[in-house]
């Protein structure tokens, strides 16, 4: 030990009790945090895990009036089944890939569309027609056989 | 580069010239805070401050997943089973209002004793009252929120007690409870009184409290007032006394965790009007006296005459405590008022004695 005035120690007393508390500090900020963030967050992986959904079976869907469309959820979206003129079968999601509104079938025009933007889609594919989406609605696999539709992705 | 300090400085510059913010920090740095004997007990009003504040946040949280009405008791006990860290969230709003009651109490005769009341606090130990009636409130509206059994049972007796006053039986039934039973239509209003109006009433009259503690400073006891100036001692408050504040508070935090922690807050089975009340069924610890008192009066005056006189009793006693400051008044620095401290000493007696006799008496 030296009391020389040109030997300064690389750590002073100052420099330690400032790193402790600002350890400490983040310690009890994580502390309080993360279990406040797992809190909040349940809700959304709770409705993660819900629409985690392979497959939806829709009854008596013979029943449909030609043309039109049925809503349904798929896991935790609202979907859509459509019954064209020629009994050929479509399902789609009814998300907007503009803003997320939920679109309608137009059965006169066979067009789906979305009355927020007035974004256009083809009802047989989903492909984005006109308006502002960027993208095409999703299509999903769709088998009908005895009244049941039975929804799976594509 | 900028330099960041010289950006802070023309930052603050900024913000001054339009809020005029250096005489505010020109008080706080001159603010300085008594320090001897009896300090100690100047730190319960910053813990009551810090128990408030946790219960907001917490109590936030909660009304995240809480359903007032119908589904009460099921959202309360998903809080409680499923939902990652619920319990914790939901028990140290429990424990922290628990002890934020305790706190107020001790604050109170802490400032009684000190007699910290006197001229020119009197708005201070006014103030002071109106928001522990308010707590008292908070916590009789919380308790039911859950909608167990205990939460049930524990409202239809706090709201039959006012209820046998003359005239209060339909008060009671058409503006508190919503209908001859405590129900779906009571637990809504409840809730309504505990997020929304009781806040609205709390916050600005702690404003004013707080306020008033930085308009007069924290009071001497009369045994410091008695000393010439010159030999009393007093620390800043920054950076002094506020970051020893900042090290009660989190002692404070982390009686809430350990207390929250190993003494989870559970949740009883589902109120139901047709089951018969549970054995050894008790008020909060905080009533305890009050319905105690009743229950002791009740045995020397029986019924309804009982019952008026322990209300009237508490009545008076209530404004006797609240005008304190009236007759207490000083004569001369550092008098003490030996008839006011016996009247407190007795007060706090006869609280906790009440308190135990109570029970002894249910368990």
């Amino acid at each position: 030990m030296s009391d020389s005035p040109e030997e300064t120690p690389s750590l002073t007393r100052r420099v330690f009790v400032k790193t402790g508390i600002a350890a400490a500090g983040a310690c009890y900020a994580a502390a309080l945090g993360y279990p406040v963030y797992q809190y909040l967050a349940a809700a959304a992986q709770k409705a993660e895990a819900e629409s985690a959904v392979k497959e939806v079976v829709l009854n008596d869907v013979d029943k449909l009036p030609v043309p039109s469309a049925l809503m349904f959820k798929f896991g935790g979206h609202p979907a859509m089944l459509i019954r064209h003129g020629d009994d050929a079968w479509t399902a789609l999601t009814a998300v907007c890939t503009h803003l997320g509104c939920t679109v309608q079938f137009d059965a006169k025009q066979n067009l789906i569309t979305c009355a927020c933007h007035g974004g256009v889609y083809n009802a047989s594919t989903g492909a984005n027609i006109s308006g502002p989406p960027p993208k095409p609605l999703t299509a999903f696999h769709v088998v009908v056989s005895q009244g049941k539709a039975v929804v799976t992705r594509a | 580069m900028p330099n960041p300090r010289k950006f802070l400085d023309a930052a603050y510059q900024w913000v001054d010239e339009r809020l005029d913010l250096t005489p505010v920090i020109e008080h706080a740095s001159h603010k300085r805070v008594p320090e001897h004997k009896h300090s100690f007990w100047y730190y319960w009003g910053g813990i009551c401050l810090f128990l408030f504040l946790v219960q907001v946040l917490t109590g936030v949280l909660l009304m995240v997943y809480y359903r007032p009405g119908p589904d009460a008791y099921d959202s309360v006990r998903e809080i409680t089973y499923q939902i990652r860290f619920g319990w914790l969230i939901r028990s140290v709003h429990a424990w922290s209002a628990n002890l934020m009651i305790f706190a107020v109490f001790v604050h109170m005769f802490s400032v009684f004793f000190m007699k910290a009341y006197r001229q020119p606090r009197e708005f201070g130990w006014w103030s002071g009252l109106g928001l522990l009636g308010l707590c008292m409130v908070f916590g009789f509206s919380g308790y039911l929120l859950p909608m167990d059994e205990l939460a049930f049972f524990a409202t239809r007796v706090g709201l039959a007690i006012p209820e046998t006053m003359p005239g209060m039986s339909g008060i009671i039934s058409a503006l508190l409870r919503g209908g001859p039973e405590v129900s779906s239509a009571t637990l809504q209003r409840f809730f309504a009184l505990h997020v929304v109006v009781l806040p609205a009433l709390f916050a600005p009259l702690l404003g004013i409290h707080l306020w008033l503690v930085q308009k007069h400073g924290n009071a001497l006891p009369p045994s410091e007032e008695a000393k010439p100036e010159a030999q009393r001692k007093s620390i800043p408050f920054f950076p002094n006394f506020a970051m020893r504040d900042m090290a009660v508070w989190l002692v404070v935090l982390n009686i809430i965790a350990l207390l929250a922690a190993l003494f989870p807050w559970q949740l009883d089975a589902a109120a139901d009007p047709l089951k018969s009340a549970p054995p050894g069924i008790h008020p909060e610890w905080y009533f305890m006296s009050q319905f105690e008192a009743l229950k002791l009066l009740g045995r020397v005056i029986p019924g309804t005459l009982g019952e008026f006189a322990g209300v009237g009793l508490f009545t008076l006693a209530l404004l006797l405590w609240a005008a304190v400051p009236l007759f207490d008044t000083r004569t001369a620095p550092g008098q003490r008022g030996r008839i006011t401290t016996l009247f407190g000493l007795i007060v706090l007696l006869a609280t906790i004695a009440l308190t135990i006799i109570g029970y002894i008496e249910v368990l």
